[in-house]
């Protein structure tokens, strides 16, 4: 699907021309992903997915100017990567690895204050508008109640988002942030994606993630880039990538399915029929759960499940068919007794 | 530091009044006495020798830490120490079997400059092989490692030469291996102090990139520091640091390593601004407290150095791993 043309800045926060990733050696030059064309407007989230070992990380490190580009270019805000100055390069692009920083005896707002880095003279002092800065950046990810206490002592999820106040202080036009959430417990990481988000409403800053975060990512970003295996990169919104079938196409295995509509995986369990669920709520969609997990078909009317139909109310389940019927308060008593259960193929030969 | 570089002058095999020494340092001496000309000759000189070997061996430690982000990183990280050493031992052992003779034998001027001069090029020749080796290495973790390695074959080396040694020669490196403060003169200091001032500068000129350093490499890079040109001048400033002081004043363990963590633990910041400053004042003192302490037998004669630096500089570092232990530098 072609984008729509709306109102587009003039100069993209980045373009790539032809580019190529990857390592070289003395003789050679391996590329892991090839004739990269890409762009992210000022204001977008975009979200990097692939497996594993695809290139993500050589891509971002290219990006970043961590490793030279084999061919191609890259422009920052519209000027080639490559002829920015260290300094110059720092106040157009703020970093965020996955590294958990170990540093001892520094406050979190003295780990901010070192964002000023390329603004700031040779010795390093910080002028008021350096702190008034700092404040803002530590104010934008919401970290003001961390900023006097030991960058050491504080959560990981509370220390990304240091390294992202730390980042806004270069004042950049554009975040790289690599497997930032990689460390976090859940509520970090939707905490921290859902900053980032917020982080690009508030102004003209570009934010590129890279991330195995999957479903979080469909649900957070503006653009997704998806390398597939074979290293085409597909791009588009998330439910344009997911409508191309590039999801299914990079992730789905033997054992996992991806099920577009609810932009989540499934486990591929062997066929023990289909069932349905009588009830309201969450009490039905949980007895789903159970039932899918366990390997069963889930169906909507009772009416087209061959194998069986289970009653959920508030008080308990309850199954009841030509041979038992049994009943239960929880979905652990649940889920041992359909294991107990014959499989389908029996079944049917008894019926 | 005041206090402890003012009973560093006073105290001695024979003790000098503090008034005295205040006299002496004022210029107005009553009159030229022996005291007098101790102080001045021998006890001045020897307590700047101290103060600035200390601020040095501080800083370089300081650097080294910080580069390679290693609680346990010292001056002699990369070696320096045993190149220096090496470069002594072939000067001592090596003259009772060769032309060299001529200045070894004699135990005056001449041998000890020559001393000097052995232990610098010692120095030297190891950081220049790790400097060479290391703007080819893009892990500081590998260059430290290479640094042991070259510090290991230069010891190795020297206990070859050991081996085939006779005892007084021994002897008489064993002397320089216990360091002391007392061999530099005032014609030395001429030499030393500049050079330990340069290097202390280098350091306090570098503030900033050692902060932004305290991030990992691959930060500090994409906060706009020239990383590769940070860490050979770096490198370069501390080992130059080791290397002087241990030519002058012999291989003085642990102030390198101890003196950083107190100031770090006492001021609880890792911010270099305020290190640099506090490490200098504190190495300065600390080298001229183990040295009254070396002294403290009295006319009984005087405890190596290294012994005493040791004695202070051990608990520290036991200090230091423990509290590592519960999470300071983990992860």
């Amino acid at each position: 699907m072609k984008a729509a043309t709306t109102s587009r800045p003039a100069v993209p926060a980045l373009r790539t021309h032809d580019l190529a990733v990857g390592y070289r050696s003395r003789r050679q030059r391996r590329a892991v992903l090839e004739r990269v064309n890409l762009a992210v407007d000022a204001g977008e989230l975009v979200c990097l997915l692939g497996p594993n070992g695809i290139g993500k990380s050589t891509l971002m490190r290219t990006l970043a100017r961590m490793q030279p580009a084999l061919w191609g270019s890259v422009e920052l805000g519209g000027i080639a990567l490559e002829s920015l100055s260290a300094s110059e390069l720092a106040r157009r692009l703020g970093v965020v690895l996955t590294e958990r920083v170990a540093v001892e005896s520094l406050r979190a707002r003295q780990v901010v204050d070192l964002g000023r880095y390329p603004h700031s003279g040779w010795l390093g002092g910080l002028s008021d508008r350096d702190h008034e800065v700092v404040s803002w950046a530590i104010e934008a990810v919401g970290a003001h109640h961390l900023a006097d206490r030991d960058f050491a002592r504080i959560s990981d999820g509370e220390r990304q988002r240091v390294m992202v106040a730390r980042a806004l202080a270069q004042e950049p036009l554009m975040l790289l942030l690599d497997e930032p959430t990689a460390f976090l417990d859940v509520p970090s990481r939707v905490e921290l994606m859902g900053l980032l988000r917020h982080l690009t409403r508030q102004g003209p800053l570009a934010v590129i993630i890279s991330t195995h975060d999957l479903e979080l990512a469909l649900r957070t970003a503006d653009v997704v880039w998806l390398v597939v295996p074979g290293g085409e990169l597909i791009t588009g919104a998330p439910e344009d990538v997911v409508l191309s079938g590039g999801i299914a196409q990079a992730f789905e295995g033997r054992q996992v399915r991806f099920h577009a509509e609810e932009r989540s995986f499934r486990w591929l369990t062997g066929g023990r029929g289909t069932a349905a669920v009588r009830g309201e709520g969450l009490p039905a969609a949980m007895a789903r759960a159970v039932l899918e997990r366990e390997g069963y078909t889930v169906v909507v009317a009772p009416s087209t499940a061959e194998t069986l139909v289970l009653a959920v109310g508030e008080t308990g389940w309850h199954l009841s068919s030509d041979e038992a019927d049994v009943s239960g308060h929880n979905f652990r008593s649940l889920a041992a007794y359909v294991r107990g259960l014959p499989s389908k193929a029996r079944k049917e030969t008894e019926s | 530091m005041a206090t402890a570089f003012l009973l560093s002058l006073a105290l001695g095999s024979t003790n000098v009044p503090v008034g005295r020494v205040l006299e002496v340092l004022r210029g107005s001496p009553t009159e030229r006495d022996g005291a007098a000309i101790v102080v001045e000759a021998i006890r001045l000189p020897r307590s700047l020798t101290a103060l600035l070997a200390g601020a040095a061996l501080g800083i370089a430690g300081l650097q080294m830490q910080t580069l390679f982000r290693n609680p346990l990183a010292d001056p002699f990280a990369l070696g320096i120490s045993s190149g220096a050493s090496l470069g002594v031992a072939i000067v001592v052992l090596g003259s009772g079997m060769s032309v060299a003779a001529a200045f070894g034998t004699s135990t005056g001027l001449r041998g000890d400059a020559l001393l000097i001069g052995a232990a610098i090029a010692g120095a030297l020749a190891v950081l220049a092989l790790v400097l060479v080796v290391s703007s080819r290495v893009a892990s500081p973790t590998t260059v430290l490692i290479l640094g042991l390695m070259f510090g290991y074959a230069a010891s190795a080396m020297v206990t070859v030469l050991v081996g085939v040694s006779s005892p007084e020669r021994l002897m008489q490196l064993a002397q320089w291996g216990f360091g002391s403060f007392s061999g530099v003169t005032w014609q030395r200091l001429r030499l030393f102090a500049p050079l330990t001032i340069v290097g202390v500068c280098l350091a306090a000129a570098m503030t900033k990139q050692l902060n932004a350093l305290l991030l990992g490499e691959s930060y500090a890079r994409s906060m706009g520091v020239a990383v590769r040109r940070a860490r050979v001048l770096t490198m370069f400033g501390a080992s130059m640091l080791g290397a002087v002081v241990t030519a002058f004043c012999g291989p003085i363990a642990f102030l390198g390593i101890a003196v950083p963590h107190l100031c770090r633990g006492l001021l609880g910041t890792s911010n270099h601004r305020v290190l640099v400053p506090a490490v200098v004042l504190m190495g300065g003192s600390v080298a001229l407290i183990a040295q009254i302490v070396s002294l403290l037998p009295g006319s009984a004669g005087i405890l190596p150095l290294n012994a005493v630096t040791s004695i202070i500089g051990a608990p520290v570092v036991v200090a230091v791993l423990l509290r590592s232990r519960r999470g300071a530098f983990a992860g």
